[in-house]
């Protein structure tokens, strides 16, 4: 019952300052997906023509192309260390709603792996060729589009988080899933290169992180439940 | 009272007991149907008078496009019903339709291909039906693909079931998307089924075809889920007492 005095609230807060820390105490670790990012969105050039004109064509593939699966390659961490030294476990006994815990622990796992993606997509956007005034565009499709891919990637994570090889079915599952983040996301890059609106598509994103910020959790805290088992 | 009926398929030696009963029944039905269907619309009906022989394809393609999506919402609903109520056989039931729902896309994706290829020139285009297919596909392999990963039932069945009730709530989601990109990237394809004024010489046989091929559905589904219930239940009673028998009868 001593638990129950610490409103959810504080409980969430004292899991996001723990899991922050933990990521920052590792910042090589969280770094690698985003080194991954500049290099695959690096390889399209090269393994194309570097002209500019045609690049500015594939930005919107390379990047989101890019943000997803460096995103995929940063869910295997997720829920793995802490489902191995039984933190999880705790979390899941501790009384208050498992489904918020876990939100807060993807959320955590936004601000790492998400966030930073957004912030340096503008310097790999700019070497594909996009111009000036199609970054706020590109920055709000993939800070919208980012949310989205956590909340989905989470829950394969959640599901695959027990199996000790787990990187290509990890892959399998949430792919398909991502596909439509992938449309509109890189639909809304596409238009903002071209300088036409792009409220449509970035709508959709939002609706897809609205929906998934609602619905995730509830699928994440069964499996995760699944997986302590 | 109702529901005392409803429980007693989740009784694996009764379901086991119905589920034979009805095989053949189910089975029979399917090759009837498909048998009419077929001679109907590979015979009867007249070749359509812009796509000639070669619509008649459609008579195996949208039979399986349909039942595809069908057997993953079949999937959900006994995965879900497993869940929630932890009925053992509910969770056969789920892990039966992944295969037969995959060779189904897997059908409709081939023929699929080859009706385009005379009619579009091509044997892929990226027409948001086909593609909505193939990442169905992806679904249903990735469905078994954690199926498999996991070596204990039980997690394999509640894992999957979450996958499973996850995939069904995206694939509306998955299909509208893929249609509105593929709006803004090409003119709608050349012609499309579907037709609300189709002939009724075409449209008999394809009924036929449909009804077969749900029946064949449920017949594939009650072999393969039998076959699961019996490896689920290998160390029970009734399950020896079952194998025994009829290895005597045979």
């Amino acid at each position: 019952m001593s638990t129950q005095r610490l409103g959810f609230a504080d409980a969430a807060r004292g899991l996001v300052a723990r899991d922050l820390r933990l990521a920052l105490r590792r910042s090589g670790d969280t770094l690698q997906p985003l080194g991954f990012f500049l290099v695959v969105t690096t390889l399209f050039p090269l393994a194309l023509d570097p002209e500019l004109s045609r690049l500015r064509d594939i930005a919107p593939a390379a990047l989101w192309v890019g943000a997803l699966l460096s995103s995929l390659l940063a869910l295997d961490r997720l829920f793995r260390e802490d489902a191995q030294d039984g933190t999880l476990e705790q979390l899941a006994l501790s009384g208050w709603p498992f489904a918020g815990l876990l939100l807060a622990k993807t959320a955590v796992h936004w601000l790492m792996t998400g966030l930073p993606l957004v912030v340096i997509a503008p310097l790999a956007a700019t070497a594909l060729g996009a111009p000036y005034a199609a970054m706020p565009g590109i920055l709000a499709s993939l800070l919208l589009g980012t949310v989205a891919l956590s909340l989905i990637g989470a829950v394969g994570a959640g599901l695959t988080m027990s199996l000790s090889r787990n990187g290509s079915l990890l892959a399998l599952l949430v792919l398909p899933l991502a596909v439509p983040v992938l449309i509109f996301g890189a639909r809304a890059t596409a238009l903002a290169i071209a300088g036409e609106p792009l409220g449509g598509p970035l709508y959709l994103l939002a609706a897809l992180a609205v929906l998934g910020a609602t619905l995730a959790p509830w699928a994440l805290a069964a499996a995760v439940r699944i997986g302590l088992e | 009272m109702a529901w005392v009926w409803l429980h007693r398929f989740g009784s694996p030696p009764y379901f086991y007991r119905v589920a034979t009963l009805l095989t053949p029944w189910f089975g029979w039905a399917a090759a009837l149907l498909c048998a009419a269907g077929l001679i109907g619309g590979l015979v009867l009906a007249p070749p359509d008078y812009q796509q000639g022989e070669g619509f008649r394809i459609l008579y195996v393609h949208v039979p399986n496009a349909w039942l595809s999506l069908s057997t993953y919402v079949v999937m959900a609903v006994s995965a879900f019903v497993g869940l929630v109520w932890r009925i053992n056989v509910a969770h056969a039931v789920a892990a039966s339709c992944a295969a037969i729902g995959a060779s189904f896309t897997a059908v409709a994706l081939a023929t699929g291909m080859l009706w385009g290829r005379p009619m579009w020139g091509t044997y892929w285009e990226w027409d948001p039906r086909l593609t909505s297919e193939l990442l169905l596909l992806f679904l249903y392999l990735g469905y078994m693909g954690l199926r498999n990963a996991i070596d204990d039932t039980g997690r394999a069945d509640r894992a999957s079931a979450v996958l499973a009730i996850v995939g069904v709530v995206n694939v509306p989601i998955i299909h509208y998307s893929v249609i509105w990109w593929n709006s803004l990237h090409q003119a709608p394809s050349v012609m499309k089924f579907g037709k609300p004024t189709m002939a009724t010489s075409m449209l008999v046989p394809l009924l036929l075809m449909w009804a077969g091929f749900t029946a064949l559905f449920v017949a594939l589904l009650l072999i393969r889920a039998r076959g699961e219930v019996l490896r689920r239940e290998r160390n029970a009673r009734w399950t020896v007492d079952v194998v025994g028998a009829t290895q005597e009868a045979a």
